[in-house]
């Protein structure tokens, strides 16, 4: 595996070649309008889907607004079920413990459920330095490992990759990591699933080490939630005999009870089901039922840092269900990868600068990957206003301020140079390259006008001019949206965009 | 310092807007979102349940308590198997005399389990609108693993008593502290170009038998 997200290039230089890339477009279109229309439908059949939002919103706001006091709780409550907590401040921690407790084992193969933290810590990477090979279970994470390649979104990782490629990437090299993909494989979606089937049982049946994530833990209670379809999640976290699981320290909800909430808003809002087919919760240790032994690894990691950031704390909410990568006009142009994290669309435009900071020119220019049409907002389960974190971003990028980066409170300059400066500006002409992005991100400049700062803050040798500028207010509505509303109703319809978003 | 001392340090010091005598149950969270999203007869659960499990592709089957083992063999005959794990609280007749019936062990490998034909159990609560059933490991439910690696499962649900109308009301009547499964439809991926293919890795197919007093 060498696939890394280290060493990307910014998001408009990404972005630029993957939009020439017409097979990822068609292929992104397609998925991203396919769970869009569905979602839409299945979250219409709850009538109270306003109130579980709000009440998901709060309840996430009441987890962190006292994390400290959930934190301790859950440790308690983890330890006193038969389960080891270890804290990890940073990636390289999280990867070191990992490692350590895998080695305690004896064992050189672990198993390994879909999970963004590990991504995010580059775990597989860590594990392999080690000696310590990592099978991804998940099929599209299988398709993404085995063609070392990278995820591109958060709920269908190879979303990019065709059922011709796909059988191509598995019949080439499904063999050197285990048992091979029959000769005459099709490019038939069953077919490659019994493939991936058989190819990873046989992982599963011996697997003495699993690694997981969690979506949810219980504070309470202790208690860990997974939630996937395929089983393979299942097969991790109850064949091996250890399991590790690493989770960021955000995934808290306070009560058993509060799951009511996110176990009705998830699945509905991702795969855009009534629920996910399977959801396993497991609290510390059971006698001869699943793992004997049980390891939680809190992660920071860029966390606190972000939590310290009154307007950007928000986007520790997030359930990671991806409804707004479906919805984002810029993200079915640039596709995943170009966000280069494992968070890609409008929440990882939001979140990974946080995380990361600002340094990099890509991490700079992320907060500019979005035409700030709100869209994200609309659908997202727990109303994480996007668009209020990426211009907060923004002025932070252009204009400096203090910020807490790796737990100190430092003070940013601004844009750092010229290759944030470039960065930005490009990102910008990016979006005016691309006008329906564009077109959408109109209307929500109109909406939220009064957000748009007076003064256009450019940096570097712009300032100078931008400085004794005033910008012109956005108008109440766009030309274009006045031109579709007074043309007569006929033709209104017919070009609109993201019109299911809700 | 340990990484503990240091994560929570930064966590207090990142929550100094957090008026100091604010405590976790007074950030306020509305909960005036439904716990139930219809008012439904008994009979009407069950045929939404029926309903949502055959739109998640489970196969469902309704029958009264006395007609159930013959359903049971009927199934088990009809797609040829010849080894059935059953956990202890599944009773004898329910497992006919030709199939060979494994107990849910401990020390059975997952390599052994792998080599059998099906599964029988029980369920702890079965929830209507979203077509879930939820195994929390009891007696007639068993081991986790056993709904999970034989390729077809069949899953008796007893109505009414066992089905409910929603997510909420489900929680309510399960113990966290008990390792549960909650399964809706078999196994399935939308992992290659988003088309749906059943079973992956857990049991390729699932038949729930529902039985009520009045067929
Ligand atoms: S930001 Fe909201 S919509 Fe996007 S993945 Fe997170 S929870 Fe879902």
């Amino acid at each position: 595996m060498s696939g890394t997200y280290l060493g990307m290039p910014s998001f408009p230089r990404a972005a630029a070649s993957s939009t020439r890339d017409m097979r990822l477009r068609g292929n992104l279109r397609h998925a991203t309008h396919t769970i869009r229309a569905k979602r839409a439908q299945a979250v219409e059949e709850l009538g109270d889907w306003a109130q579980l939002r709000a009440a998901g919103a709060a309840l996430k706001n009441r987890t962190l607004r006292h994390l400290d006091h959930y934190l301790e709780q859950l440790e308690t409550a983890v330890t006193g079920a038969g389960g080891q907590v270890h804290w990890a401040r940073d990636a390289e921690e999280a990867n070191r413990i990992v490692a350590d407790l895998v080695r305690e084992t004896g064992e050189s193969d672990v198993v390994k459920v879909k999970s963004m933290a590990t991504q995010e810590t580059g775990l597989n990477e860590a594990l392999a330095k080690a000696g310590i090979s990592a099978y991804e279970t998940d099929l599209a994470e299988l398709i993404v490992q085995l063609g070392d390649d990278l995820p591109s979104h958060i709920l269908v990782p190879a979303i990019h990759r065709n059922r011709d490629q796909i059988r191509d990437i598995f019949r080439e090299k499904m063999g050197s990591w285990g048992r091979a993909a029959p000769k005459n494989l099709s490019d038939d979606p069953a077919e490659l699933a019994e493939a991936a089937r058989l190819h990873l049982r046989e992982k599963f049946l011996n697997a003495k080490v699993g690694i997981s994530g969690a979506n949810f833990m219980v504070a309470e209670t202790g208690t860990l939630v997974v939630v996937e379809s395929e089983g393979n999640g299942r097969m991790c976290l109850t064949l091996p005999e250890t399991l590790i699981s690493v989770v960021g320290i955000e995934k808290i909800v306070p009560t058993w009870q509060d799951l009511e909430v996110f176990l009705q808003t998830l699945p509905r809002s991702s795969t855009a089901e009534r629920m996910n087919p399977y959801t396993s919760t497991w609290t510390g240790t059971t006698d001869e039922d699943g793992p004997s032994a049980f390891h939680l690894v809190l992660l920071d990691n860029g966390r606190t840092d972000t939590l310290a950031d009154t307007v950007g704390r928000q986007a520790l909410r997030c359930i990671r269900c991806s409804a707004c990568l479906n919805v984002c006009p810029v993200y079915e142009r640039a596709g995943g990868h170009a966000y280069g994290s494992p968070y890609p669309g409008p929440i990882g435009a939001i979140l990974t600068p946080q995380l990361r900071g600002m340094q990099s020119e890509l991490d700079a220019s992320l907060p500019y990957a979005s035409s700030l049409c709100g869209a994200c907002y609309e659908v997202c389960p727990v109303a994480i206003d996007i668009p209020e974190v990426l211009v907060h971003l923004r002025e932070r990028v252009v204009e400096g301020g203090t910020a807490t980066v790796r737990g100190q409170r430092t003070t940013i300059k601004p844009a750092k140079g010229h290759a944030a400066e470039r960065a930005v500006m490009r990102a910008a002409r990016w979006t005016f390259e691309h006008p329906r992005a564009m077109r959408t991100g109109q209307r929500i400049a109109s909406r939220t006008r009064r957000l748009t700062p007076r003064r256009l803050p450019l940096p570097g040798p712009g300032r100078a001019w931008s400085d004794s500028r005033d910008i012109p207010r956005p108008a109440p509505e766009s030309f274009r949206d006045w031109w579709r509303r007074t043309r007569g109703s006929g033709s209104a319809g017919s070009g609109r965009e993201g019109g299911d978003a809700r | 310092m340990s990484s503990r001392d240091v994560v929570l340090g930064r966590v207090r010091r990142a929550l100094a807007d957090v008026p100091r005598d604010e405590g976790p149950e007074e950030a306020a969270v509305p909960r005036d979102y439904w716990t139930s999203h219809a008012e439904r007869t008994d009979a009407q659960r069950l045929d939404l349940l029926a309903e949502n499990l055959a739109d998640y592709r489970a196969l469902v089957h309704r029958c009264t308590p006395a007609q159930l083992p013959a359903r049971i063999a009927e199934l088990l005959s009809a797609r040829g198997a010849r080894s059935v794990v059953a956990p202890p609280g599944i009773p004898a007749d329910w497992v006919p005399a030709e199939v060979e019936r494994v107990a849910d062990e401990p020390s059975m490998t997952p390599h052994e389990l792998d080599a059998l034909d099906s599964v029988v159990t029980c369920c702890a609560v079965a929830i209507a609108e979203t077509g879930t059933i939820v195994l929390d490991a009891r007696e007639d439910q068993g081991r986790r693993r056993i709904s999970l690696v034989p390729d077809h499962h069949i899953c008796v649900v007893r109505a009414p008593e066992q089905i409910v109308d929603s997510v909420p009301r489900a929680l309510g009547r399960l113990d966290p502290a008990r390792p549960q499964t909650w399964i809706s439809g078999p196994s399935a991926t939308s992992d290659i170009e988003l088309d749906r293919v059943e079973g992956v890795h857990g049991p390729r197919t699932l038949e729930v038998i529902i039985t009520s007093p009045e067929p």
